[in-house]
C-alpha cells in the first residue's frame, strides 16, 4: 500500500485541541498519539488489551488505545495523561498519587490515573468494591494496588475539601 | 533544613513526571534516520543449523540491515559468568527461543514480515525439557553430567542423627514452577555504533554496568569507547538484570553494521517467551527431629532449572542453598544443591532469587514435621527458632537481636489466628466453603552472597554545585523501588540540607562510577551507605578547609561549596565499600557469615477455597517484619504490598505452559497476574531495629516479600481443606484434580 494512496484524513480533538491527522484507517489510536502527535504518556504493555497502560478517554469514555482503529475515532473528543494536569495544577488523582505512593516504576500510572479519573467522573464516592472494579482493567505489578486503592481515597478527599 | 528526612513519605522524587506521563522510557525516544530491529529465533529447541533462506521475493531484501554470528566484531557471548551463552548461535541452537538473525528496517510492519518469512532449517538433536530428565541424564545437553552448578553446606555431623534413639524421620518433596516478573515495560534498546564513536546504548535495565561490560567483549573495545544510559524503567523485578545485555547487544550489532541508530523493543509475546523467568525447583527434605520437637538434623537436595545457558544460575542457586534451612537452629545440616541444563530459554534472576523456592519447599515441610509429631505448626517453630548467638547452617552466628518468637505474637494477634483457627474448624464442618489461615516464618540475607560485596568494590561519588545543590553519582536505578528518593533522603539527612537540594543523576557509564547491579536487596543497604558516607566526605572536605564549621546552616552549607569550588575546582568525594568488621566467609567451603544482615518476617494468609468452583480467594494477609530503620515507610510498605501482590500470583495464578521448551501461553490474556479485583487486604507492620552498618540503620527489604506468600497460602489452603499440596503454582485446575481424588 502506497502513502499516497493509504492514508485517509480523521478530524478529532485531543486534549482540547482539534486534530486533522492524515494515518492508515487500521493504524491503532495507540500509535498514532505516540508517533503522530508525540504524545508519549500513554503506554503500550501488552497490545491486546489486557493490561491497560494505554488507556484514554474517548467522549469520556475508558478505552485501550492499542485496540482503536483510528478511523473510529473520526469527530470524537479524546483525553490522554497529557490532558489530565492543566497548566501547573495536577489533577487531584495525580496528587493522591504521588501522596500515597501509588506509583513506583511509572508505566501503568498513566493509564491508571486515567481510570482513576474516569472512576471519580462516574462515581464520586466509589466504595471498595468500586474502585477495585473500576481498576480491575489496569494491571500493576509494583504495588500490590494497595496503594492505588489509598489514593482514590485520598483524591476523593482532595475533591471534597475543594468543593 | 532537618535532620527527621529518613523515616518520613517525603514525596518521590520523580512522582510528578510519572503521574503526568512525562517520564522517558526507551519506547519514548527515537533518532531521525533510525531503524527499527527484530530478532530470528530458533525454531527448534536444539540442533545443528543447517541452512537459513530469504524466500520471500515481496520482500525488499536488499534494504535491509541483516546480522548473524559471522558479523559479530569481538566475543560472541553475553559475558556475565561462564560466558557459554552466544549473542547469535553459530552452528547449534540449544533452545527453541535462540537468536540466529537480527534484522533491521526503517519500516517496523515491513520489517515484522520480514523476520516471520525468514526460513531457518535445523537438524534436530534430543532434547530436555525438564530438570527430572536433566539430572537423569537421559541426555547430555551441557557440559559433562548437565549440571552447571553445585554447592555443598555441611554443619555438624547429619549422618549421625538417623540412626539416633528416639528420632523422629520425615521426609518431603517439593516443587515449585517458572514465573515470569511481568514488569509493564518490555525489555527494549536504542543503540549508536561505529568504530570512531564506539557503542552508545539507551535501555531500559537495572545494571548498566553489566551491560557497559557486555558491550566491551561483543565488540573489543576498551571501556570508554562504551557508554550505556539507564532510561525510566518500567518494572525490573530481576527480569532487568541481565536480558538488557543480549537486547543492548543485538541493537548494536545492528547499529554497527547499518551505520544508523537502531531501536529494538519486544512485544509482550516476545518478552514472556524469549526473556527470563524464575528458575523451577525440586526440593527434597529429610529432616531428624527429637520427640519433644527440637530439630536434629537436616538434609536438603535441592535443584534449580537453569535452562539452557548457565547465565546467572549458580548465583540463584547459591542464595536458595542458603536460604533452605531458615531460619532455625539446627546443629546438624547438610544441604547439596544442583543447578541443571535443560533446553528452555535460560532462567535467571526474579525477586527472591532462588530463596522463595527454597523457603516455599521448607515451610511446607516443617507443617508437616510439625504434625507428625503431633504438634502444631507454631508451637514446632517456637521450639526452634534461631536466636542471637546461635548459627545458621553456614555457620554464620546471628549477632542481631533477632527474636521471631516476638514477631509471630504480632502477627497472631494482627490476625486473630488462634481464635480463627477455631472458628474456621468449627465452621468448616456446616459450610460448603472452607476457610483456612496459615502462616510463614523467614528470613532474607540482604547484600551480595558472601564476597560478592568485596568483589564489588561498589563506588558512589557526591558532586556539589555552587548553589549548594548535590547530586548523587551511582549506576544504581530507580526502577521503582525508590532509589531516587531513599539515596536523596540520606544526602539530604547527613549534609543537613533540603531533601528538595539533591539530585540523583541518572545512570550513564560515561558520567557514574559503578556503583554495582540494582539486585540482592542491595541498594538501600549497601550502596545507600555508600552514599551516606561519601555524604560524610563532603561535609569533611568542606570542614577540612575551614570553610564551614561542625554546625552551619544551609546557607553557610552553599557559600562553602560555592567557595571551594571557586578555589579548588568541581566540589566531588566517592566512597568505596568496606566491609562491616568481622564478616568471614570462606568461598571453598561454603561456610560463614553469608550475608551482613537478615531481614527476618512472619506472614500470615487467611484463605477460603470453593470446592465446587476450587478457586482459591486470599482474603486478608498479614506481612510483619523487621527490616532494620525503615527509611520511607510509604516506599518500604509499598515493597512489601508489591512483593506480596506478585507472590500470590507465584502461589495461585501464574503457570508458565511449556511445549517443548517453548512458553506457550506468552500473553496476558492466558498468563494470568492478580488484577485489583484479586488482591486481598495486605496489611503490613515493621518492627524496626536499626543495623550498625546500614544507612541511619536501614537493612535490605525488596526481596523478602515474595519468601513467604506462597507457603503461608498453602499452609493455609491445607487448613482449610486438609489437603497437603506440595507445589505451585495451585490453579483451581489442579485442585479439582486434588481434591477429586481426594473424593474417590
Amino acid at each position: 500500500m502506497s502513502e499516497a494512496t493509504g492514508k485517509v484524513g480523521v478530524r478529532c480533538s485531543v486534549n482540547g485541541e482539534e486534530q486533522r491527522l492524515q494515518v492508515y484507517p487500521m493504524a491503532r489510536l495507540l500509535d498514532v498519539l505516540r508517533e503522530e502527535l508525540h504524545l508519549t504518556g500513554t503506554k503500550e504493555g501488552c497490545g491486546e488489551g489486557e493490561c491497560g497502560a494505554c488507556s484514554v478517554l474517548i467522549d469520556g469514555v475508558l478505552v485501550n488505545s492499542c485496540l482503536v482503529p483510528v478511523l473510529q475515532i473520526e469527530g470524537a473528543e479524546i483525553k490522554t495523561i497529557e490532558g489530565i494536569a492543566t497548566d501547573e495544577q495536577l489533577h487531584a488523582v495525580q496528587e493522591a498519587f504521588i501522596a500515597c505512593g501509588g506509583a513506583q516504576c511509572g508505566i501503568c500510572t498513566p493509564g491508571m490515573v486515567i481510570a482513576a479519573v474516569n472512576l471519580l467522573e462516574r462515581v464520586p464516592e466509589p466504595d471498595e468494591a468500586a474502585i477495585r472494579n473500576g481498576l480491575a482493567g489496569n494491571l500493576c505489578r509494583c504495588t500490590g494496588y494497595i496503594k492505588i486503592f489509598e489514593a482514590v481515597v485520598r483524591a476523593c478527599q482532595l475533591n471534597g475539601e475543594k468543593a | 533544613m532537618t535532620d527527621t528526612l529518613v523515616g518520613k513519605p517525603v514525596p518521590r522524587k520523580e512522582g510528578r513526571r510519572k503521574v503526568t506521563g512525562q517520564s522517558r522510557y526507551i519506547d519514548d525516544m527515537s533518532f531521525p534516520d533510525m531503524l527499527y530491529g527484530a530478532t530470528v529465533r530458533s525454531p527448534a529447541p536444539r540442533g545443528r543449523i543447517r541452512n537459513i533462506s530469504f524466500t520471500d521475493d515481496s520482500i525488499p531484501w536488499g534494504e535491509f540491515t541483516i546480522v548473524t554470528a559471522r558479523d559479530v566484531p569481538g566475543a560472541n557471548y553475553v559475558a556475565l559468568i561462564l560466558n557459554d551463552q552466544p549473542y547469535l548461535a553459530g552452528e547449534f541452537v540449544n533452545h527453541p527461543e535462540e537468536p540466529i538473525l537480527l534484522l533491521a528496517h526503517r519500516d517496523k510492519y515491513l520489517l515484522e514480515k520480514a523476520r516471520r518469512s525468514v526460513r531457518v532449517e535445523v537438524e534436530p538433536l534430543p532434547a530436555l525439557f525438564s530438570l527430572d530428565d536433566s539430572l537423569n541424564k537421559k541426555e547430555i545437553i551441557w557440559g559433562e553430567d548437565n549440571v552447571f552448578k553445585t554447592f555443598h553446606v555441611e554443619k555438624g555431623n547429619v549422618d549421625e542423627v538417623w540412626a539416633k534413639a528416639d528420632v523422629v524421620i520425615v521426609e518431603g518433596e517439593y516443587r515449585t514452577g517458572a514465573q515470569e516478573q511481568l514488569y509493564i515495560e518490555n525489555n527494549g534498546a536504542i543503540a549508536i555504533a561505529n568504530a570512531q564513536e564506539g557503542v552508545t546504548v539507551w535501555g531500559s535495565m537495572q545494571c548498566p554496568y553489566y551491560v557497559h561490560k557486555a558491550l566491551l567483549k561483543l565488540f573489543n573495545l576498551p571501556d570508554e569507547k562504551v557508554r550505556v544510559i539507564q532510561m525510566e524503567t518500567g518494572g525490573g523485578f530481576g527480569g532487568k538484570e541481565e536480558y538488557p545485555s543480549m537486547i543492548a547487544g543485538h541493537a548494536a550489532l545492528l547499529a554497527w553494521k547499518s551505520g544508523k541508530p537502531v531501536k529494538i523493543i519486544y512485544d509482550r509475546a516476545e518478552d514472556m517467551s524469549a526473556t527470563t523467568k524464575r528458575h523451577p525447583s525440586l526440593t527434597k527434605h529429610r529432616t531428624a527431629v527429637t520427640r519433644d520437637g527440637k530439630l536434629l538434623g537436616m538434609e536438603i537436595d535441592f535443584v534449580v532449572d537453569g535452562g539452557a545457558y548457565a547465565t546467572l544460575s549458580s548465583v540463584v542457586l547459591s542464595r536458595g542453598t542458603i536460604h533452605a534451612a531458615g531460619p532455625y537452629n539446627c546443629p546438624n545440616v547438610r544441604i547439596r544443591s544442583r543447578a541443571v541444563a535443560t533446553n528452555v530459554p535460560p532462567h535467571g534472576a526474579f525477586r527472591g532469587f532462588g530463596a522463595p523456592q527454597s523457603i516455599f519447599a521448607l515451610e511446607r515441610h516443617l507443617n508437616k514435621v510439625a504434625a507428625t509429631l503431633g504438634l502444631s505448626a507454631e508451637e514446632f517453630r517456637r521450639r526452634n527458632f534461631i536466636r542471637e548467638g546461635e548459627t545458621t547452617a553456614t555457620g554464620q552466628v546471628i549477632r542481631e537481636k533477632v527474636d521471631l518468637g516476638k514477631l509471630l505474637d504480632r502477627a497472631f494477634e494482627l490476625t486473630d489466628y488462634h481464635a480463627k483457627l477455631e472458628r474456621f474448624a468449627a465452621g468448616n464442618v456446616v459450610s460448603r466453603k472452607k476457610k483456612g489461615i496459615g502462616f510463614a516464618t523467614f528470613m532474607h540475607g540482604a547484600g551480595f552472597t558472601g564476597s560478592g560485596e568485596k568483589y564489588l568494590e561498589s563506588v558512589v561519588g557526591l558532586e556539589a554545585t555552587a548553589e549548594g545543590r548535590v547530586r548523587v553519582l551511582a549506576a544504581s536505578t530507580e526502577i521503582g523501588q525508590g532509589t531516587n528518593t531513599v539515596f536523596s533522603q540520606i544526602a539530604a539527612e547527613t549534609l543537613g540540607i533540603d531533601y528538595e537540594l539533591i539530585e540523583v543523576s541518572q545512570p550513564d557509564t560515561a558520567h557514574v562510577p559503578n556503583s554495582g547491579p540494582t539486585v540482592a536487596s542491595r541498594t538501600s543497604m549497601i550502596v545507600g551507605k555508600l552514599v551516606e558516607s561519601a555524604a560524610l566526605a563532603l561535609k569533611q572536605t568542606l570542614v577540612g578547609h575551614s570553610l564551614l564549621s561542625e554546625e552551619y546552616t544551609q546557607e553557610d552549607f552553599r557559600k562553602a561549596c560555592a567557595q571551594y569550588i571557586e578555589e579548588h575546582g568541581p566540589l566531588k568525594t566517592f566512597s568505596k565499600y568496606q566491609a562491616p568488621p568481622g564478616i568471614e566467609w570462606d568461598d571453598e567451603k561454603y561456610r560463614g557469615d553469608a550475608y551482613g544482615a537478615f531481614a527476618w518476617a512472619v506472614y500470615v494468609a487467611e484463605v477460603t477455597v470453593d470446592p465446587l468452583t476450587y478457586e482459591t480467594r486470599v482474603d486478608d494477609f498479614v506481612a510483619v517484619q523487621e527490616v532494620g530503620r525503615v527509611i520511607h515507610p510509604v516506599l518500604a510498605a509499598g515493597q512489601i504490598e508489591g512483593g506480596v501482590a506478585q507472590a500470590i500470583g507465584y502461589a495461585l495464578y501464574e503457570q508458565v505452559v511449556w511445549q517443548d521448551g517453548r512458553m506457550i501461553n506468552n500473553q496476558m490474556t492466558n498468563y494470568i497476574m492478580p488484577t485489583a479485583a484479586d488482591i486481598p487486604p495486605i496489611r503490613v507492620f515493621f518492627a524496626e531495629q536499626p543495623y550498625a552498618y546500614g544507612p541511619k540503620g536501614a537493612k535490605g527489604i525488596g526481596e523478602l516479600p515474595m519468601d513467604g506468600p506462597a507457603p503461608a497460602i498453602l499452609n493455609a489452603i491445607e487448613n482449610a481443606t486438609a489437603l497437603s499440596i506440595n507445589y505451585i503454582p495451585l490453579l483451581p485446575e489442579s485442585l479439582m484434580q486434588e481434591m477429586e481424588v481426594e473424593h474417590v
